[in-house]
């Protein structure tokens, strides 16, 4: 069986289409461009000022001028472009990033994300994120369905808000669920699981479409 | 053109307890880590620290934070470095943490004469709490109010000796900004060139943001 990780990289990768502008988070996001579809390429964008961005050099190959968000060695793509954090975050913010792909650490039913502190244990900051959440078209958030089987899927965010009513879809090891105006709908369910064990997984109601896949 | 290449140890003088500095560089990318540790090696105290984040333990911002020289950190994230978030928990060092672009707006608006900018970035979070919002064509916004310095120490790929400043890749990030935003600012060149031999299509920061050049071959005079 392939790792979890995997599978939610491998099936937002499906999400993708060819020439779109894409900000990959730190951590699993970074990993979907490893599963890009044949045929698919996509201008991947990272907020310290670069869009191309393209994967880690060969080792002895480092250029220490070119990095990605998360302070590690990248390459450029052909066409590949630099900027000031300026620049970047009007990118963001202006509406012209079509994907962004993050990490979260809870998600509620209204789309509300929570990914930038756990009071008093984890404040690391919310760098780029709550320009992210707010400008990118669209908002895919990448995750395990649970946290050492704490939900992370609810009716009301317990952590506090990076930022309101932004996400569009959730995709899991487990399920691929959409935010709609009336809460989560699950669309798609993975081969390996049941429809009884994402219900458990999950801390709010969700629909079920009429069209449900397997993911 | 005026020649603006200086000792390190001239520069030095611009930067002395109590400073507000706002530093160049995303996690060590862009980075003037010589000025920064000629900062460490003069125990500037209580500096108040304006920059993206507090870099990676051992290197560049890192070394200002474990020599508990910033009393106040304003930054967009610090979670590269476990000593900042311990010192913050503490209660030893007070840490603004504000969302990146909001960060880059604000350093250019205070460079750019602008009296703020409204964001949308933050707006219905706890970044919002206690600001001042605006409602704009049906959307709400945050105003983000401007952020200068007393000195800015910044990095410079390829910098002529009146201060034009070309960077390459990604060592751009907050450099340009923060060279508009403070009274003196300082740059720290990977190399040092004639006054002509950068093509102006080429030159992000003209030199007349410039006060003080460090480094390139005059490294160490």
């Amino acid at each position: 069986m392939a790792n979890e990780k995997e599978v939610i990289a491998r099936r937002v990768a499906k999400e993708l289409r060819d020439g779109d502008v894409v900000n990959l988070g730190i951590g699993l996001p970074t990993m979907v461009a490893d599963y890009l579809p044949e045929g698919i390429s996509i201008v991947a964008q990272s907020e310290n000022g670069m869009l191309g961005v393209d994967a880690a050099p060969e080792a002895g190959k480092e250029d220490p001028d070119l990095c990605n968000a998360g302070g590690k060695y990248v390459t450029a793509i052909r066409g590949a472009c630099c900027f000031d954090s300026a620049m970047s975050f009007s990118i963001i913010r202006g509406g012209h990033v079509d994907v962004a792909v993050l990490g979260a650490l809870e998600v509620d039913q209204a789309g509300n994300l929570a990914s930038h502190i756990v009071p008093e244990k984890m404040v690391p900051g919310m760098g780029g994120a709550m320009d992210l959440a707010v400008g990118a078209k669209k908002i895919i958030i990448a995750t395990l369905h649970t946290t050492n089987g704490k939900h992370k899927l609810l009716k009301e965010l317990s952590l506090p808000a990076t930022a309101l009513g932004v996400v569009d879809l959730v995709i899991t090891e487990k399920a691929v669920i959409e935010v709609t105006p009336e809460g989560f709908l699950l669309k798609e369910i993975a081969a390996d699981t049941t429809m009884d064990d994402v219900v458990r997984a999950t801390g709010a109601d969700m629909r079920v479409s009429p069209e449900l896949v397997y993911m | 053109m005026k020649n603006k290449v200086v000792s390190l140890e001239k520069a030095m003088e611009c930067i002395n307890d109590g400073v507000t500095l706002m530093v160049g560089g995303f996690l060590n990318c862009g980075s003037p880590i010589q000025i920064i540790d000629a900062i460490v090696a003069k125990g500037v105290k209580d500096i108040t620290l304006i920059a993206n984040d507090t870099s990676t333990t051992g290197i560049a911002n890192s070394k200002l934070i474990a020599s508990r020289m910033v009393k106040k950190a304003i930054v967009s994230h610090i979670g590269t470095n476990p000593e900042t978030g311990r010192q913050m928990l503490a209660g030893e060092l007070d840490v603004q943490l504000v969302p990146q672009g909001t960060l880059a707006e604000r350093i250019r608006a205070a460079g750019a004469g602008l009296g703020g900018v409204l964001t949308p970035a933050g707006v219905g979070t706890d970044v919002s709490q206690g600001e001042a919002t605006m409602t704009v064509e049906g959307k709400e916004y945050m105003l983000a109010l401007p952020l200068k310095a007393e000195v800015a120490i910044i990095k410079g790929s390829v910098v002529d000796t009146f201060g034009n400043i070309m960077y390459n890749g990604t060592t751009r990030n907050f450099n340009p900004l923060m060279a508009t935003a403070a009274d003196v600012v300082i740059v720290e060149a990977e190399k040092i060139v004639e006054v002509g031999e950068l093509d102006p299509s080429h030159v992000v920061t003209s030199g007349i943001f410039v006060d003080y050049i460090v480094g390139g071959a005059n490294n160490g005079e």
